[in-house]
């Protein structure tokens, strides 16, 4: 299974920074996504593309996490070479993650 | 203070904005206000360029359109707008509205102008790094083009109690052109932080505009949005005591639901728990949705805690050049091609020394060649696009130059050829004591 079966997502950016929310489409799945969602896995997954440190925000009201990510951007919006200098399809990017079905 | 609910609509969510939808929220809304946040973080400096060529420019581009589109439906309807269309030059888009105004016949509108962001002249460049690299901005002090503070609700506030019809700002918190006609309307406390947390929360889920009615949501698959080509803006109704709830028109296309304000709610967030505003530190970490009806979605638990007494400033400053070019090879072995191109380039530009500050290759493709889906080839077509960040802009025209001569030099059937040079103008921030940043009001009639 992979992460885009369980959760929608949307990227934000402020300079450098990107944040990637990461949210149940049904709320009984947070859990799942609590439990193997995590910044080390998340900072693998995303590899070199995020230079910086990943954190993340839990929000069990709304089934939701938040990912910080510093360094995203290739040095921010309005300086980066990158084609999507805001880090927006990093969203959909992140949902092909594979999760563990067993938990 | 107001025993009604208070309706904002939300009438663009960044500078080039659809301008129809704003115009069915100010006709059919039965709005109090209409909110157009028009401000992106280079915005202001592209803008203050502007102005140092003419001194009555460096406002918002779509003014004179949003102005003329809005303001007859905004006097019948008696909606007043409030808007960062001010950009680097609040007193010039002031003067021009009340001309606009004038133009179409409405007359009697108070119009203010909000400034005091330019905090230019207060920055201290051998003291102060940027947040964002770290470097000091001693490195950049000549190529400073703009310093501008995020404000607070201050200046609007003052200006909607001296009676403004309309009002233009430059740098102010996205969020707090929101709250600051809620403070109005219910006298509510600078101090009652639980209170400008909720309406805090407010102006984030509206500022993005169509984002909250599934503008930004929809994946072509599973998370399906009706009628998107006519995707509505949203409005917010606010009771006294905070507790609000997020709709649309019914007619328009797009959807609220709890799943698509909570994409807008942690849209550009960092910890949910504190979300720094110049007014507030706001609070979304309790924060739970209820779907009360179609398209109408009830927010609760928001709140907030003290100020950090610290303002962002965005400066804008010159950084040189990005150099762009790009080249397509198709059929079987277009990716061995590319690959080969890419080493041929990096041997090239490396023995002239023109890699510039930094470099990056990319590969794209898709069918952007040959449209027919006979060809059984993975991947059908590869482009190799090369960007790179030079000093100069003699220095691009070279870079650029090198890949071109990729059609007579390169390996075979390369083609599409496209150069770009672009001057970066880039942004970091830097804090500012608060109490450091007065907001002025100005008013002109029409």
């Amino acid at each position: 299974m992979k992460l885009k079966n369980i959760a929608h997502s949307r990227t934000g950016d402020k300079g450098d920074i990107i944040n990637i929310s990461v949210i149940a489409f049904d709320e009984k799945d947070y859990p799942i996504i609590q439990k193997q969602v995590t910044p080390t896995k998340v900072k693998q997954f995303l590899g070199d593309t995020v230079q910086g440190e990943v954190k993340r925000y839990e929000l069990p009201k709304l089934g939701a996490i938040n990912l910080v990510m510093q360094k995203a951007l290739r040095g921010g919006v309005t300086r980066s070479l990158r084609l999507d200098k805001h880090g927006k399809t990093l969203s959909s990017i992140l949902l092909e993650m594979h999760l563990n079905t067993n938990d | 203070m107001s025993e009604k609910n208070i309706r904002i609509g939300s009438g663009a969510g960044y500078s080039g904005d659809r301008i129809e939808p704003a115009v069915d929220l100010i006709k059919e809304g039965n709005l109090d206000y209409i909110i157009f946040e028009c401000l992106a973080e280079r915005t202001i400096a592209l803008a203050q360029l502007q102005k140092m060529q003419n001194p009555e420019l460096g406002y918002d581009p779509l003014l004179e359109e949003r102005m003329k589109a809005c303001l007859p439906h905004c006097v019948s309807n008696h909606v007043k707008l409030i808007s960062n269309m001010g950009a680097a030059n609040p007193l010039a888009a002031a003067k021009k509205t009340a001309g606009i105004a004038q133009e179409l016949g409405l007359s009697n509108l108070k119009i203010a102008a909000v400034f005091g962001d330019d905090v230019m002249s207060m920055l201290h460049v051998d003291t102060q790094n940027f947040l964002e690299s770290g470097d000091s901005l001693l490195v950049i002090e000549n190529k400073i083009i703009s310093a501008n503070a995020y404000m607070g609700v201050e200046g609007i506030v003052t200006a909607l109690k001296e009676g403004a019809d309309i009002i233009l700002t430059g740098r102010v918190a996205d969020p707090s052109l929101f709250l600051a006609p809620l403070i109005h309307e219910f006298n509510w406390s600078m101090n009652d932080y639980a209170l400008l947390g909720k309406g805090t929360a407010l102006g984030h889920l509206m500022e993005c505009a169509g984002q909250v009615c599934g503008g930004y949501f929809a994946d072509g698959v599973k998370k399906l949005v009706p009628d998107l080509a006519y995707l509505g803006f949203p409005i917010a109704e606010m009771n006294y005591d905070g507790s609000f709830h997020i709709t649309k028109l019914k007619e328009s296309g797009g959807m609220v639901t709890p799943a698509t304000c909570k994409e807008q709610l942690l849209y550009e967030v960092h910890d949910p728990s504190a979300y720094l505003t110049p007014n507030v530190i706001a609070d979304f970490s309790n924060i739970t949705l209820k779907e009360i009806g179609k398209d109408k979605v009830e927010v609760y638990g928001a709140s907030g805690k003290t100020l950090t007494g610290q303002l962002k400033v965005s400066v804008g400053y010159h950084e040189g050049y990005m150099a762009e070019a790009q080249i397509s090879y198709g059929g079987s072995y277009a990716l061995e091609r590319a690959e080969l191109a890419t080493e041929i380039i990096k041997e090239r530009l490396g023995t002239k020394n023109l890699m510039g500050d930094d470099i990056l290759f990319d590969l794209i493709g898709l069918n952007s060649l040959f449209k027919e889906t006979t060809l059984d080839i993975e991947p059908p077509e590869v482009r190799l696009r090369i960007a790179a960040k030079t000093k100069s802009k003699e220095e691009a025209q070279q870079l650029v130059n090198e890949v071109e001569t990729l059609y007579t030099n390169g390996p075979a059937a390369g083609g599409g050829v496209s150069k770009s040079i672009k001057e970066i103008i880039a942004i970091q921030s830097v804090l500012i004591d608060k109490n450091k940043v007065i907001p002025k009001v100005e008013y002109f009639e029409s």
